[in-house]
């Protein structure tokens, strides 16, 4: 295995398409160093992107927030205009592993290792984050959800990666959260995971919603249905129990270790329904 | 395999040192500098045995490429005590019997520095939500968070 730590994004996307071997991008290396050290891969070439100035960046442009794929999860939270910007995302960028995970993990990382328990992943998603990708063929932009695709896969193509994620702008009396359910409260990985994204008129009224769930099927899901019930609404109990019902109906979660099939289903909505409450309470603040 | 050349600062003085891309941060300090006191738990990244400060940064020593620490300043247990005056997380440590086989102990102690660096008051709350990535089969945690907090008033003052 050679190392290499390009410092542009055309030398890294020199050395992706220039190698025939296999290749792995490193950015935290929370997944990467495990799966080496545990032969689940054996990259012949390792490149370590954290040295690529622009994928280090967190910018924010006229209330547009932008940040590098390789930015930590620490940086992130040592951010306060990022934090009071997207909550919900820093919700789910909180759970990520220990402090020292944090220190080094990244969510263009926690995007790309696929996995449909990632805890930042649902809140990127209603946070309608579009994900800038480059390659051999130049660049794309790909909507967050559309990355991971199965676990452990994504639909990058070979020579791709992901430089930075771009967000909309927020609009007045917006909010998002995301909660996830474990069994330890700390280091622990998602049996159900929510996030809900939010806007309300001057009235009180939802005019727009966006709910995801993760770990309840082999990648995270949009529930239209359960926006659809919030949308037109106060966000009442009414509508909390047509929320909860479609996030229920939409979770086809397998039974294993952490959860079975019957509990992961139930949980989905009572996490959509407190994520929906917390999201309420950011958009009216 | 070609080795890479790697400079670093550990614990403030520079090191040469020739090692495999493979190779962690870990076995970097370990097996290439003989410098022990940093332990191999898991190596997954879950018991923070291995916890060292990058570039003031708290991380898993067995997380990170021995060759992503060129150039970067790496400090560890063995740079805590001022030669023989013990930290005071250290005394404390000792005082309140916060350990018994002392694998999980170098791990914690520079988590709980850390710590205290960001945050000199910390509550028993926030102290278990920040040591939750060190596990310690021993000590049952409680006499752990007493150390730490005990450490933390002396070096405020009280």
């Amino acid at each position: 295995m050679s190392y290499e730590a390009p410092e542009t994004l055309d030398a890294a996307v020199g050395l992706l398409a220039g190698e025939s071997g296999q290749v792995k991008v490193l950015a935290g290396g929370t997944d990467v160093l495990v799966q080496i050290h545990a032969d689940m891969i054996e990259p012949d070439v390792i490149v370590d992107i954290k040295k690529i100035a622009e994928m280090r960046e967190v910018t924010n442009e006229d209330g547009a927030w932008r940040f590098g794929a390789a930015v930590t999860g620490k940086e992130l939270m040592d951010h306060p205009g990022f934090n009071a910007a997207w909550p919900g995302i820093m919700d789910g960028v909180r759970l990520l592993g220990s402090v020292q995970v944090r220190g080094r993990a990244t969510v263009g990382g926690n995007v790309c290792n696929a996995s449909p328990a990632a805890d930042s992943v649902p809140p990127m998603i209603t946070a309608k984050a579009v994900a800038t990708v480059v390659g051999p063929n130049g660049t794309r932009e790909v909507p967050v959800e559309d990355i991971g695709i199965a676990p452990g896969k994504t639909s990058l193509e070979a020579g791709e990666f992901v430089v930075s994620f771009q967000l909309p702008k927020r609009p007045a009396r917006s909010g998002d959260a995301y909660l996830r359910f474990t069994p330890r409260t700390e280091m622990d990985i998602a049996v159900v995971g929510c996030a809900v994204n939010l806007a309300l008129d001057d009235a009180g009224i939802c005019t727009d919603a966006i709910v995801s769930l993760g770990a309840v099927a082999a990648r995270a899901l949009i529930v239209d249905a359960a926006a659809k019930a919030l949308i037109g609404t106060t966000v009442d109990d009414a509508a909390m129990e047509v929320l909860a019902a479609a996030a229920s109906a939409a979770a086809t979660p397998i039974d294993d270790k952490r959860g079975t099939v019957e509990f992961r289903t139930e949980v989905a909505g009572v996490l959509a329904q407190r994520a929906a409450a917390i999201a309420l309470e950011r958009a009216k603040s | 395999m070609a080795k890479q050349y790697v400079n670093t600062t550990v614990n403030g003085d520079q090191m040469e040192v020739l090692c495999d891309p493979t190779q962690t941060l870990l076995d970097v300090l370990r097996d290439e500098l003989d410098m022990t006191g940093t332990k191999e738990g898991c190596g997954t990244g879950d018991c923070g045995a291995c916890s060292v400060m990058l570039d003031d940064v708290l991380v898993c020593s067995c997380l990170v490429l021995g060759i992503e620490a060129n150039g970067k300043s790496v400090e560890t247990i063995e740079g805590m005590a001022t030669g023989e005056d013990l930290h005071p997380l250290q005394r404390k440590f000792i005082d309140h019997v916060a350990l018994q086989c002392g694998i999980c102990t170098p791990g914690l102690l520079i988590a709980s520095k850390a710590l205290l660096e960001e945050n000199p008051d910390p509550t028993e709350e926030e102290i278990r939500y920040w040591l939750a990535g060190n596990l310690c089969r021993c000590t049952g945690y409680h006499k752990i968070i007493e150390a730490v907090q005990d450490a933390a008033a002396e070096m405020r003052g009280n």
